[in-house]
């Protein structure tokens, strides 16, 4: 007996016979006005219509704003993530980050519905509060807005106040609240107000000046991007912490029990970092407002610039960081860097003028434009839904570097909808998106490099690092065989079915 | 009170202890002991389908997620706007894996996220010029699209927006039907009304609105299956070799024009009673179709439910009902020979919505497992009382369950298998007890008739007996 599953189920014959007397019922379109239509959609014609869209969003690559904040908050220890408005949204966020890094996600909402719309959301934020500390003993509640408290315009501050008057949450536990309205920005931007609203409750805190930085990884889905930049600095001897470490908290070991704080930045930590010699933040977009607060209170020097994808940007960050704490970059890392360089050197011959298409975050295509051109590949179509215009010239910058970026355009606010136009009237080699991509590759057949977020269709990725000299293998790694299992399906029946390649 | 019920009204006053007052007393009506027979009257009854307590991680969704998530979404060829901020349409983009037949982008949308990407002016302003020229442009987009649905997120609602005057206009001017839908995340208390809203709006949106030419005796309609992992389609196959013809899925794997002419339907079988008891009444009212309810889990639940409606039928519907019974109980059995001894005895708790909290208890027993607690997101009374009967006395039922209530009952209760959702899922793994996503198959299925049952029984299988669990190396508290 073979247990056959949706895979297999439905191709018998009994069942396709089935779809095609269902039709009877349907009202389908003609197969002839499906088709016409359907070779339509691959035109200019229908491109230029796709782009003069004003309103209508298909597809767009960005989410909103309490997503970016509920990841920040888990970045902190014994942190919960506390929503303030519709319980739909966090069921949402918790499931979405779930899907994404295969790990338990624990936030709560407020839970508001019709009479909090008529009333204010105060006495559900009250008795939300008391059930959450008693239930879950957090030691920081990292509060944050869904659409709805924006909408009706509660005002956080002074609730917080009275629930700590009423003795609802001690006096002194730790109540960091940032306005995430899902109707400005996107999630890069609700990381950014939870961060700087976290960073800004230490603030007065401060223990005073200590020789350690401070590293900011952003909206940044891979796990193993924080271990190897921890990684990184331990081998050079700095003392730093990661403000926001998720690594512990989405990617915890298997022990039998569930914890719910497994890791996350310890708030005692929080009280060092304005004293810090510095905060480098890698992902710049994500950290705007984050880094005005640090610039004009911490008295310190902030940096962000394209996150450390590809060999130019490691070397960058490893040299402001040495320059930062006097460390010399050890013999142990210029190693891997030869290795990572001796990888892209073995691998060239097959990303060399490779087309791509990308989509995604701006600090992360930032990063990957610049690590593609690194191996002669060739960005031709850039499109960032949440990217605006600073984006724009500095992945302009960027491209303009280099030789091989000649060929690129670069869309912000555009969607999905727009980048399959793009692919069908001027075809790439490559996609390089999250796993919502994949609806492009099965239209245009172009082959798909999922990088990115979310990535729900594959697992473990997101514990692979893509930054610093190990992230560069691990991208080359996945560009060049995406590249040669194409190339082996392309030669399948002809003479071209090399063994070694 | 009877020593089992005792028993377990022990454990759950134990689990709610650490609740302040006003939330225990709350939730404590929401726990009971099973009393199949109803004499240990109130005290056994659990109550439901109000208002979660805030801050208490529950792991219900809202309206929208009820409207455009379940009901709407997967009906194929009707453009679906998330109409308001950009998440919600984002969380919800081809997470319940209804599948359906068709050209993605063409003819079919189920698979898209399409929103109208609220900015603060819309906020501002309102967002009702933006909608009509969002169907415009869908028009443009996508001609063969047969309609457009506007299923409203939360801001829709606080900011006065008339949708209905906007889709009243567009219909006329674009010639689809444009439906409005007021399933703002804040209504009710869960994803329940927005089942609701989605059944009214099709109600006075839809239904009728098209004509099925040639009609039979033997016309039934599909009711609330969604087509998870093909679902709708092995109970489509059981009902045609009945000698049944199914006009209209509701809604998995549907389009519009099926859902206009189900009112030809002779029968309506409905399956996810809590999502869809509301159009079943509604059709017995205004057009007279009996409608009934049916399990397609498992064979034992199977063949009884295949009986049950055929006897709405004359004869040979019968004969031809126990010849196909005949002719799939040795592969049923065969499927019961191999898994049931990996099986036997194996304890199962159910913490899902909609119909399943109950319906899939007959599939396990047929593979000898028993279910020994269970319990619904959204359920209402009514589901309830169609549990009790389905349970041993003192069995653990609870409503709208929190994380905490499930980790502390599976602490006390060791079951071998647990079946929730995708947020319960990564923490029952790290507790490492077996897990199943009894939402999504876990990307597996179909689950639903003879097709499904094999499939069920191989799942479970590999869950419950995977050799990675010895392999944890347990840490004590």
């Amino acid at each position: 007996m073979k247990v056959k599953d949706h895979m297999e189920l439905f191709q018998d014959s009994q069942y396709r016979e089935m779809f095609e007397r269902k039709q009877a019922f349907e009202n389908p379109c003609s197969l002839e006005e499906i088709e016409k239509t359907l070779e339509w959609t691959k035109t200019w014609q229908y491109r230029e219509k796709n782009f003069a869209r004003k309103a209508l969003v298909i597809n767009p690559a960005k989410a909103c704003q309490p997503l970016g904040a509920v990841l920040c908050a888990l970045g902190f220890e014994k942190t919960l993530p506390f929503v303030h408005g519709s319980q739909g949204c966090v069921a949402y966020f918790r499931s979405h980050l779930s899907r994404h890094f295969k790990e338990p996600v624990a936030a709560v909402s407020t839970s508001m519905t019709e009479d909090a719309a008529v009333f204010g959301g105060l006495s559900n934020l009250l008795e939300g509060f008391e059930n959450a500390y008693a239930l879950y003993r957090p030691e920081m509640f990292a509060i944050s807005t869904t659409c709805m408290a924006e909408v009706i315009g509660d005002d956080l501050g002074a609730f917080i106040r009275q629930a700590k008057d009423k003795g609802k949450i001690p006096q002194d536990i730790p109540t960091p609240f940032a306005h995430t309205p899902s109707f400005v920005g996107s999630h890069i931007n609700g990381y950014d107000n939870m961060l700087r609203a976290i960073l800004a409750y230490f603030s007065d805190h401060s223990t005073g000046s200590n020789d350690s930085i401070n590293i900011i990884m952003g909206f940044d889905t891979y796990t193993g991007n924080t271990r190897e930049i921890k990684r990184i600095l331990n081998t050079m001897g700095i003392r730093y912490r990661i403000l926001s470490d998720i690594s512990d908290v989405l990617d915890s070991p298997n022990t039998g029990q569930y914890v719910m704080y497994p890791g996350g930045t310890p708030l005692r930590e929080l009280s060092d970092a304005p004293g810090a010699i510095a905060t480098v933040s890698l992902q710049a977009h994500c950290t705007e407002k984050t880094g005005e607060l640090i610039k004009q209170s911490w008295n310190q020097q902030f940096l962000s610039g394209p996150p450390p994808i590809g060999i130019e940007n490691t070397d960058r960050f490893l040299e402001e960081i040495s320059r930062l704490t006097g460390r010399t970059i050890p013999d142990e890392l210029e190693a891997e860097r030869g290795r990572a360089v001796d990888a892209m050197v073995d691998s060239h011959p097959y990303i060399h003028g490779k087309r791509f298409a990308l989509v995604g975050d701006p600090d992360l295509l930032l990063g990957l434009i610049s690590f593609i051109m690194e191996m002669g590949g060739e960005p031709v179509h850039i499109v960032c839904t949440n990217g605006g215009k600073r984006f724009e010239e500095q992945a302009r910058e960027i491209l303009g570097s280099s030789y091989h970026g000649r060929n690129a355009e670069i869309y912000t606010g555009r969607d999905m909808w727009h980048l399959r136009s793009l692919l069908f009237t001027e075809p790439v080699d490559l996609i390089v998106g999250n796993s919502y991509a994949k609806f492009l590759w099965k239209d245009t057949g172009i082959p798909l490099v999922r990088i990115g977020f979310p990535i729900f269709d594959r697992h473990h990725l997101h514990r692979y690092p893509i930054v610093g000299y190990q992230g560069v293998i691990n991208l080359v790694n996945w560009l060049v065989n995406t590249v040669l299992d194409e190339m082996d399906r392309a030669s399948i029946n002809t003479q071209s079915f090399d063994v070694i390649r | 009170m009877k020593s089992t019920i005792e028993r377990t009204q022990r454990i759950i006053d134990e689990v709610l202890e650490v609740y302040p007052e006003k939330t225990r007393k709350h939730r404590a009506r929401h726990i009971k002991p099973n009393d199949p027979t109803g004499e240990c009257g109130s005290a056994c009854q659990v109550r439901s389908n109000v208002k979660s307590r805030p801050g208490v991680m529950t792991i219900r969704g809202c309206a929208y997620a009820g409207s455009k998530g379940v009901v709407w979404g997967p009906v194929k060829d009707v453009v679906h706007i998330s109409h308001g901020p950009v998440g919600c349409g984002q969380y919800s983009w081809w997470s319940r894996r209804n599948y359906y037949n068709g050209i993605t982008g063409i003819d079919s949308f189920v698979t898209m996220h399409i929103t109208s990407d609220f900015q603060e002016k819309d906020i501002v302003f309102g967002g009702d010029k933006k909608l009509e020229q969002i169907c415009r442009e869908i028009k443009e987009m996508f001609p063969l699209a047969r309609g457009i649905s506007v299923q409203s997120e939360c801001p829709v609602g606080l900011i006065g927006d008339d949708i209905e005057a906007v889709a009243k206009k567009m219909t006329e001017q674009l010639g689809i039907p444009v439906v409005p839908v007021r399933c703002e995340g804040f209504r009710g208390v869960s994803q329940s009304l927005g089942h609701h809203i989605a059944n009214d709006s099709i109600r006075d949106h839809v239904i009728g609105t098209a004509e099925l030419e040639e009609t039979t005796p033997y016309d039934v309609a599909i009711i609330g299956d969604y087509n998870i992992g093909g679902d709708a389609w092995t109970t489509r196959k059981i009902l045609e070799e009945m000698g049944l013809r199914v006009i209209a899925h509701w809604t998995g794997d549907s389009t519009l024009n099926e859902l206009a002419i189900t009112p030809k339907a002779k029968l309506n079988l409905i399956h996810c009673y809590r999502s869809m008891n509301y159009i079943c009444r509604h059709m017995e009212q205004q057009y007279g179709i009996p409608w009934v309810e049916y399990n397609f889990f498992g064979p034992t639940k199977i063949y009884e439910s295949i009986r049950k409606i055929a006897s709405y039928f004359d004869d040979s519907i019968k004969e031809r009902a126990e010849a196909l019974i005949a002719r799939y109980k040795p592969m049923m059995d065969e499927v019961i020979e191999r898994y049931r001894p990996r099986l036997e005895g194996k304890t199962v708790m159910l913490y899902v919505g909609g119909l399943r909290p109950r319906h899939i208890i007959g599939a396990y027993e047929d593979l000898g497992m028993k279910v020994i607690a269970t319990g619904y997101e959204f359920g209402h009374k009514d589901d309830y009382q169609r549990t009790y009967p389905e349970l041993e006395e003192g069995t653990l039922i609870y409503d709208d369950a929190t994380p905490y209530e499930l980790e502390e009952f599976t602490k006390r209760l060791k079951p071998d298998l647990v079946g929730s959702g995708i947020k319960e899922k990564y923490a029952y793994h790290k507790m490492g007890v077996p897990f199943r996503q009894m939402h999504s198959w876990d990307y597996s299925g179909p689950y639903h008739g003879f097709d499904g049952f094999a499939v069920f029984a191989r799942d479970m299988d590999m869950t419950v007996n995977n050799p990675t669990w010895k392999l944890i190396r347990r840490r004590t508290r």
